[in-house]
């Protein structure tokens, strides 16, 4: 006891302050929460990865909480080559990903062997208040296994009951010909209900390999 | 006082040091601030909300802490049909938004009748070394459930040596049901500080919507 003061005294600053070194978790993991403000601006709510996958579905955690969420899509890869990596949405918790959306889709392509750049719109990639599923990458993505999509998706206040539901998509890939192609979609769930669920899938086949991360923006 | 003396040596190592029992806040409430280089990259610093708003007006926060500053826009709504989002730069804490701009503007959109899917370079909407606003999203309408959604960053906005980039990337519903994804970019060509940033519509007010202001760190 008088052992354990006397250490204990050592620990404290000729002012009473209680020294860093008194403390004996520098990583503070019992901390299960900080005030609102405090620390940074995104928050990861969930990561999922992918194991002969048949799709990967947020169904937790897309409510009010935030309004925008990001989703990180970490070499995303195919059970099937060539087949396109996909997203579509729900208003029900995900019983059915099927909400109307209009969007844009346009790339850029660049071939390994210098011969082929181009920028263009992809007109077999866009949606017309169509309940399908949206092309991420829009070219079908190689099962090589070196081949994969990475990039990120921005969706903006789902759980608003006033306005359509707009979203951002960048993302890059390598394809079966030893192509990049790096994609830009983006456009609107076409619906004032809220959006509580997010479904990413391939178009045939599994998702073999990859993490999503869906992170809130406070 | 014995009993609280006994209690206490409990939650003290023979070393002195406290037990993670001692610490009685697990939510760390009384925190403010945390170190630079703990928690997250991306810092809130200012959150405002338009409500029948001229402009929003950054005014303070933009300095050298951070090196890129980040906007996020989320349902940005007009009182007037078919008008651009714009922004402007200030050098002088926003009593004057007229910092001198070269940038680029270019559009992909797509109408729910799918009557056209397009896209294009808008040199309507860049600036060679103009002083007025800068478009960044493309005619959001004022249907209850149109606005226009995105996000824009400003790089090193305190450099006194280099021309100040920005780029911007949103998705907008047109008055006509057009999703439109715009992309604009460019610089302040100045090398006096930026310090304060503008949003309004080129005419009408901002009569909903969310802005914030972040911080991103090293």
């Amino acid at each position: 006891m008088g052992t354990r003061i006397q250490n204990l005294a050592n620990n404290f600053t000729t002012a009473g302050i209680v020294k860093a070194a008194a403390i004996n978790n520098a990583s503070v993991s019992g901390i299960t929460s900080i005030p609102a403000g405090v620390g940074g601006a995104l928050t990861l709510l969930s990561t999922q990865t992918a194991s002969a996958s048949a799709s990967i579905d947020f169904t937790s955690g897309i409510d009010s909480t935030y309004d925008s969420y990001v989703f990180k899509f970490i070499n995303m890869h195919p059970e099937l080559d060539g087949g396109y990596f996909y997203v579509n949405f729900s208003t029900d918790g995900g019983s059915n990903y099927n909400v109307t959306k209009t969007t844009t889709t346009f790339k850029a392509r660049h071939s390994e062997d210098d011969v082929t750049d181009v920028l263009q719109y992809v007109s077999g990639g866009d949606l017309t208040q169509e309940t399908g599923n949206q092309p991420i990458a829009l070219d079908g993505v190689g099962n090589a296994s070196d081949e994969s999509v990475s990039g990120y998706l921005h969706l903006f206040n789902p759980s608003s009951s006033t306005y359509v539901k707009h979203f951002i998509i960048n993302s890059n890939a390598d394809i079966g010909n030893a192509n990049c192609v790096t994609s830009f979609v983006a456009g609107y769930c076409n619906t004032t209900s809220p959006i509580n669920a997010v479904r990413f899938i391939q178009q045939s086949g599994n998702l073999d390999d990859g993490i999503i991360k869906m992170y809130g923006v406070s | 006082m014995g009993s609280i003396i006994q209690n206490a040596a409990n939650n003290i190592g023979a070393n002195g040091v406290f037990s993670s029992s001692a610490l009685n806040n697990a939510s760390l409430s009384g925190i403010t601030a945390l170190p630079s280089g703990v928690g997250g990259k991306l810092k809130l610093i200012s959150t405002q909300t338009a409500s029948g708003s001229a402009s929003i007006e950054f005014t303070s926060g933009i300095d050298s802490t951070y090196d890129v500053y980040q906007f996020n826009f989320i349902n940005i709504h007009p009182s007037i049909d078919n008008v651009d989002l714009t922004i402007n730069f200030s050098t002088d804490g926003g009593s004057n938004y007229n910092v001198t701009k070269t940038s680029t503007f270019f559009w992909s959109y797509h109408d729910e009748a799918d009557t056209t899917a397009q896209l294009g370079y808008a040199s309507s909407n860049d600036l060679a070394q103009g002083t007025g606003n800068q478009p960044i999203s493309s005619n959001p309408g004022f249907d209850n459930d149109q606005a226009t959604s995105g996000y824009l960053h400003l790089f090193n906005p305190s450099s006194t040596t280099y021309v100040k980039h920005f780029i911007s990337t949103s998705n907008s519903t047109e008055p006509a049901d057009y999703s439109v994804n715009s992309f604009s970019a460019g610089y302040g060509n100045t090398t006096s500080a930026i310090n304060a940033v503008r949003f309004s519509f080129e005419s009408g007010n901002i009569d909903a919507g969310t802005i914030k202001m972040y911080g991103i760190s090293a």
